[in-house]
């Protein structure tokens, strides 16, 4: 992961325990300041009431939560497929890559909460989500993976020129294992970019009603001031899109350990 | 195979080499060996490089897109069996000699002509690159296999290859090894043992100890002499160093600054195999004196 090994047992507790206390002080605040201040829970739930709800309403968070990662994973693996896929396609010929690239810019920067109505109006309504979810994730994917097809070693495209190697040899064997840790640095990006995407249109499609995710989970809540909901929906968010990084932080790393510098573990 | 040589090859010898001393050619009394030839590897003999050329490099130039003249008027000939230093300073075009020959650039002038009146596959060339240039997400028996692999050798027999290189440059037991987990100098066995994975005749080698410390260049020049008497390589060496080519080589090549073209060759009479001692020996410090001035007068030449 990114955190250098140089770092000793002491610092490791240290880097683990810090967090965690400042989450606990932070939640202990967020009490008192409710308890002190008598809040209604309309306007501030306290944390015992939001954990409370949790609990009570986890058949029906549950269900959105899964529905929110599924689109999430289904927007990522498709952002995978169509990043790394382009950067081949690009890769293979010039002229498609400055026929397509300035495209895919533009699909990147103009900022998807402004694509999502137009895509709920001629998709439906899952369709609409993935797409949201696509449209966010795929281009690091992209933009990363071209980047690695292209910092192959020169020498090591000679040698492969010299020992005769097909353009798809070339690929499979030096270029795309070439470009591995580049390709993994954006999916890392794009897994939490996918569930913002997912979010932003679950959130864009409001009270279309067929939705069920976490996102429209909140905005339902919100329009029926369940504010304690509210909060329960966005932890459980929260707490997906850590699972998400460090899960791809993991796979990285476990591609990785054997060669990539970034992976490798240093005695010191 | 091995290129075919000229049954009256000491007389060959004689006339391409010149002023060469040229001695201890023998009868051919290795029949059994894949050449089909045999040079006397005695300690009193040099190597034969007799023969017609095994490339031969006319009138080559090489002006890069950019304008820049590397080579003017390169004229070289590669002798079956020889082991060849091509020695200039920095920017002098023996690396672009070095891929023109290897077919991994093409001249702008002057032609390329190979021996045996074809052009050269992949297969009689081994490239051993200034950096070990090595696959970092593969092990070192993988990286050794790439030339084979890519080519859909059997793999039984890759395999073998492979475990016949690596036993040849000392690293069977870092077969499974990944190559950020070797030193500098095994790094460059890798490659030298990659180069022979496929029995190529010509070995064409980019200044490829340059980054070493000085230690390890000297063993692995000791192991690379001793690769090349054994396996009856030609090589073709681009260094910028005079010792290390008086040290290795049989003949060198000096080149002037860019544009590069021969400037002179030098014959290095001293009898293989050199060991140690040659590079304390009389012998050695005055081959060096005169390949240094050689190297001096070239570039003054140019100036």
């Amino acid at each position: 992961m990114s955190a250098p090994d140089r770092t000793t047992g002491a610092e490791r507790v240290l880097r683990l325990a810090l967090p965690l206390a400042t989450l606990v002080l932070a939640v202990a605040i967020w009490h008192l300041v409710v308890r002190i201040y008598a809040i209604p829970p309309y306007t501030l739930p306290g944390p015992v009431l939001v954990a409370q709800t949790m609990v009570a309403d986890w058949s029906v968070l549950s269900t959105s939560l899964v529905a929110t990662l599924v689109t999430t994973f289904e927007g990522l693996a498709l952002a995978i497929a169509g990043g790394v896929g382009l950067a081949i396609l690009f890769n293979l010929s010039r002229l498609l890559e400055f026929a397509l690239y300035p495209f895919a810019v533009i699909i990147q920067v103009t900022p998807v909460l402004a694509i999502s109505p137009l895509l709920l109006i001629y998709l439906p309504q899952q369709g609409a989500v993935l797409a949201c979810a696509w449209i966010v994730a795929f281009f690091p994917v992209l933009a990363n993976t071209t980047l690695g097809l292209n910092s192959v070693d020169h020498n090591l495209a000679d040698l492969f020129r010299l020992y005769g190697a097909s353009r798809v040899q070339v690929l499979f064997r030096l270029e795309l294992p070439a470009a591995l840790p580049h390709m993994l640095a954006g999916i890392r990006i794009a897994g939490g970019l996918s569930l913002v995407g997912a979010v932003v249109a679950e959130i864009a499609a409001g009270s279309a009603g067929a939705g069920s995710g976490l996102a429209f989970r909140i905005a339902e809540a919100g329009y029926r001031l369940n504010i304690p909901r509210m909060f329960a929906a966005l932890i459980l968010l929260s707490i997906a899109g850590i699972v998400i990084f460090f899960a791809l932080s993991g796979l990285s790393h476990l591609l990785l350990r054997r060669w990539h510098e970034s992976a490798v573990a240093r005695d010191r | 195979m091995g290129p075919v040589f000229e049954d009256d090859r000491s007389l060959q010898a004689a006339r391409t080499l010149g002023k060469r001393h040229v001695q201890g050619i023998v009868a051919d009394t290795h029949l059994g060996q894949p050449r089909g030839i045999a040079l006397s590897t005695s300690a009193s003999s040099s190597r034969s490089t007799a023969g017609p050329p095994l490339v031969a490099l006319r009138n080559v130039a090489k002006t890069f897109a950019n304008g820049v003249e590397a080579l003017a008027g390169l004229d070289l000939e590669v002798r079956p069996g020889e082991f060849v230093s091509l020695l200039g300073p920095s920017g002098c075009g023996k690396s672009t000699a070095l891929r023109l020959i290897a077919g991994l650039s093409e001249p702008s002038g002057g032609t390329i002509a190979w021996g045996r009146g074809a052009a050269p596959r992949a297969r009689d060339i081994g490239f051993v690159f200034q950096e070990p240039t090595l696959m970092p997400w593969t092990t070192v028996a993988r990286n050794v296999a790439v030339p084979l692999s890519l080519r859909h050798a059997r793999a039984g027999d890759a395999a073998a290859r492979v475990a016949a290189a690596l036993a040849r440059v000392g690293l069977s037991d870092f077969r499974h090894a990944y190559p950020r987990e070797l030193s500098g100098g095994m790094k460059m066995r890798v490659s030298i043992a990659r180069a022979l994975a496929t029995d190529a005749d010509l070995l064409l080698m980019d200044e490829p100890f340059a980054a070493l410390d000085e230690i390890t260049r000297h063993k692995l020049n000791n192991d690379l002499l001793d690769l090349w008497q054994a396996l009856e390589k030609t090589v073709v060496f681009v260094t910028h160093s005079v010792f290390e080519s008086v040290y290795l080589s049989g003949r060198i090549v000096v080149m002037t600054p860019r544009p590069g073209r021969v400037f002179k060759e030098l014959a290095i009479d001293a009898p293989y195999p050199r060991d140690e001692r040659f590079r304390t020996s009389a012998e050695y410090a005055a081959a060096c004196r005169r390949v240094a001035e050689a190297l001096a007068a070239a570039m003054d030449a140019a100036a």
